[in-house]
């Protein structure tokens, strides 16, 4: 797991064919929260990329011993997962958190504290 | 003289070459675009990979985010079948707001025919990083054999 604000370093890589992982999306008042499906990934392999307001879930994909090639029939066909997202600037990308556990990665990103809702107090006039 | 006879074959297949081209713009691209878009689902939950080797029939079920003891996996007939339900998210917050729910939930089954030589006592099954492993040996009498020859 690795959260790095550097650039891409293999984008070589971008030419290959990739399986977009299937994500849910949900905001509430702290933040957003992803939560993205990537089975045969395990916790040391993903990558989690943050450039600028770009974010990128990027992970190799495996199914056991075998070269994917082997497959009599596969409805996965590609060895890695690739998937990026914009980032609103009201998003804290210093404060990311990621949890994979049984290939479902939860991403949390807060919100940085200006764009938190406040209650504003009213005082009564003198 | 009709001027499309005086057109050589090629010109022909280089008009429906660039209606290709103009539909794969028009409908392939954006799957791999840097958006926060929610993306259709196609597949069916979960998606499978079979391999078949000498000795087994090894099938992947790409399940994450299951518990494996909730997870059933029956043979009958040759047909093998993997079936389960994965629970709605949890949630409901009223000032929440959603904007992507590409992710499977509720009941699933899916089915695969296994092979004749297949040894369905045998099935082993785990579960790792969100996907279902079964093996499934093949039957030791359809393994190739050499036969001695007797005098």
């Amino acid at each position: 797991m690795q959260a790095s604000p550097t650039s891409d370093p293999s984008p070589s890589s971008r030419a290959e064919p990739a399986v977009l992982p299937s994500v849910d999306i949900v905001e509430d008042s702290a933040g957003i929260t992803v939560t993205a499906d990537l089975p045969g990934v395990s916790p040391d392999d993903l990558v989690v990329r943050v450039d600028g307001r770009n974010l990128t879930l990027e992970a190799p994909l495996r199914l056991g011993e075998a070269d994917s090639l082997a497959f009599v029939y596969s409805e996965v066909r590609a060895n890695r997962y690739r998937r990026s997202f914009e980032l609103s600037g009201e998003l804290d990308t210093t404060a990311i958190q990621a949890e994979l556990k049984d290939g479902v990665l939860k991403l949390r990103l807060p919100k940085v504290e200006r764009a938190k809702p406040r209650r504003v107090e009213v005082r009564a006039a003198p | 003289m009709y001027p499309s006879m005086l057109k050589g074959p090629g010109e022909l297949f280089a008009d429906f070459s660039r209606l290709q081209d103009r539909l794969d713009e028009l409908l392939g691209e954006g799957r791999d675009s840097s958006s926060i878009r929610a993306v259709a689902r196609d597949g069916a939950f979960p998606m499978l990979n079979v391999g078949t080797w000498e000795e087994a029939l090894e099938i992947y079920a790409l399940a994450p985010g299951l518990d494996p003891a909730a997870i059933e996996v029956s043979v009958e007939k040759g047909l093998l079948s993997i079936s389960g339900n994965r629970a709605t998210r949890a949630g409901g917050e009223t000032e929440e707001i959603v904007y992507a729910r590409e992710r499977f939930t509720g009941p699933f089954r899916r089915v695969v025919s296994l092979p004749e030589d297949a040894d369905t006592t045998k099935v082993e099954a785990s579960y790792r990083d969100g996907v279902l492993k079964l093996v499934v040996p093949r039957l030791e009498t359809a393994k190739p054999r050499q036969i001695a020859v007797n005098r």
